[in-house]
């Protein structure tokens, strides 16, 4: 989808402005959204996840801090998979019966769970379409779902630096539409290609791209 | 501010309902009046999020001390320390080094790193002619395992709109102005490979154990808006 996350190249966004002293969490009800996303992620896939976040209306997106918006995207996945009701949710009551197909998370488990993450490679057997040294052209293709390509690469050339292996394909799996597990190719990017002669002749920058994505340049 | 937060709420219960088109009229924010007619919860996301907790408790969905152990990892175990300390490790030990380089997981791993958003790592080295810089335009992944959660001008739009498109310009705003002979490479995370950059080692450190060198090393060095000098200035994180 071609919404407001999808950043990178935009200008004007003010300057960055790094906090001296930062904490991890501001407030701690922070702290609690990160947990309670934490403590429940297992119910849906991490790319449903980013997908319910881009879903955030433009305004908003850019207005919301960081943890409102994890706050928005668990509030539409718990009612989404049936734990919560919208009823339950404006009343703070738990009135229907619990219909979650997992398991609480127990503090036991919470160790194993930061140690492992979940990885999203696959050990299955897929095509690579490309190898390191070739030349690529990122597809120009404006998917209406959750996608990994960045706008700014579409239709640019770049050359495969490295072939990462096969990953689970976010496009599709966001959408409940399989893994779809294909190769990951980190891809060199001249700024040049990207951006024009403003940028620097010697400046690149790489982007880590699935095979559905690339064409040969 | 509290605008915002009535916004978010409507946004989040009319999103469940997966109406997101008229929603995003009222996020706009023309109509404010009207958008109050939807206000069925606190504004204030405390206690919203307090609210949340004790339903999903009540439902036997989550354990308090489960939350409680989560937070308490990410606020005082997972942080930049750990990258710090791999990055020490590797200046002192060019075998380590290598192995950093070529096996980015296993290497980490032998530090005792590893896990959730560090599934799959890649390091990049600082040289005196490349230097490398890690954002994330599509969202804000981050090496949690190395670097801990990520501050707040990581997942800022400016910082995600700049950097891939004017580098120096960001590399400037944090106090870093690269000569046009050095190499920028930016690394934009959007994909599942997380990066975390091995800053080079300042010279006059030739002397220092390794700990005493992880105590140099900061975590804006690690993601690449900052360079490690041998004196902690103590004003860089």
């Amino acid at each position: 989808m071609n919404g407001i996350h999808d950043m990178g190249g935009m200008q004007d966004m003010g300057p960055t402005r790094p906090e001296k002293d930062e904490p991890v969490f501001h407030e701690p009800w922070e702290g609690r959204v990160f947990a309670l996303d934490m403590a429940l992620g297992a119910d849906w896939s991490g790319n449903a996840e980013r997908y319910q976040i881009e879903l955030i209306p433009p305004a908003d997106y850019l207005r919301m801090s960081y943890y409102e918006k994890w706050l928005t995207s668990l509030l539409e996945l718990i009612v989404k998979t049936g734990m919560v009701t919208r009823t339950e949710i404006e009343s703070g009551k738990a009135t229907e019966s619990n219909t979650k197909a997992g398991h609480m998370l127990s503090v036991a488990e919470v160790a194993p769970l930061v140690a492992t993450g979940s990885p999203s490679t696959r050990n299955v057997p897929a095509v690579a379409h490309f190898q390191a040294g070739q030349r690529v052209r990122a597809s120009n293709v404006n998917p209406a779902g959750h996608t990994r390509l960045p706008r700014y690469t579409r239709g640019k050339l770049g050359v495969v630096e490295h072939d990462h292996g096969v990953f689970v394909f976010p496009d599709t799996d966001a959408h409940g539409l399989g893994e779809k597990p294909q190769h990951v190719y980190s891809v060199r990017f001249a700024a040049r290609e990207l951006w024009g002669k403003q940028a620097n002749r010697r400046d690149s920058v790489y982007v880590d791209i699935w095979d559905d994505h690339l064409e040969a340049g | 501010m509290t605008t915002t937060r009535r916004n978010l709420l409507t946004a989040a219960l009319t999103a469940a309902g997966a109406t997101v088109t008229p929603d995003f009229t009222h996020a706009q924010g023309r109509d404010h009046d009207h958008d109050h007619d939807h206000q069925v919860a606190p504004s204030d996301p405390a206690l919203r999020v307090k609210a949340l907790e004790s339903l999903l408790v009540a439902k036997g969905l989550v354990d308090r001390v489960a939350l409680d152990a989560l937070v308490d990892t990410y606020e005082h175990k997972v942080g930049p320390r750990n990258g710090a300390r791999v990055v020490a490790h590797a200046w002192a030990d060019r075998a380590y080094k290598q192995r950093l380089l070529t096996n980015a997981n296993k290497a980490i791993g032998e530090l005792g790193y590893g896990g959730a958003q560090g599934e799959h790592m890649v390091v990049v080295e600082n040289t005196a002619t490349v230097h490398n810089l890690v954002v994330c335009t599509l969202c804000s992944c981050y090496p949690w395992p190395v670097l801990g959660l990520p501050p707040v001008w990581y997942k800022s739009a400016a910082y995600r709109s700049q950097t891939v498109i004017d580098p120096r310009g960001v590399l400037r705003e944090f106090g870093l102005e690269l000569s046009d002979d050095v190499e920028v490479r930016v690394w934009d995370s959007t994909a599942e490979l997380r990066y975390l950059v091995l800053p080079e080692r300042p010279g006059g450190t030739e002397n220092m154990d390794e700990v005493q060198l992880a105590a140099l090393v900061t975590r804006d060095a690690m993601v690449g808006t900052a360079k490690v000098t041998a004196q902690r200035g103590g004003s860089r994180p």
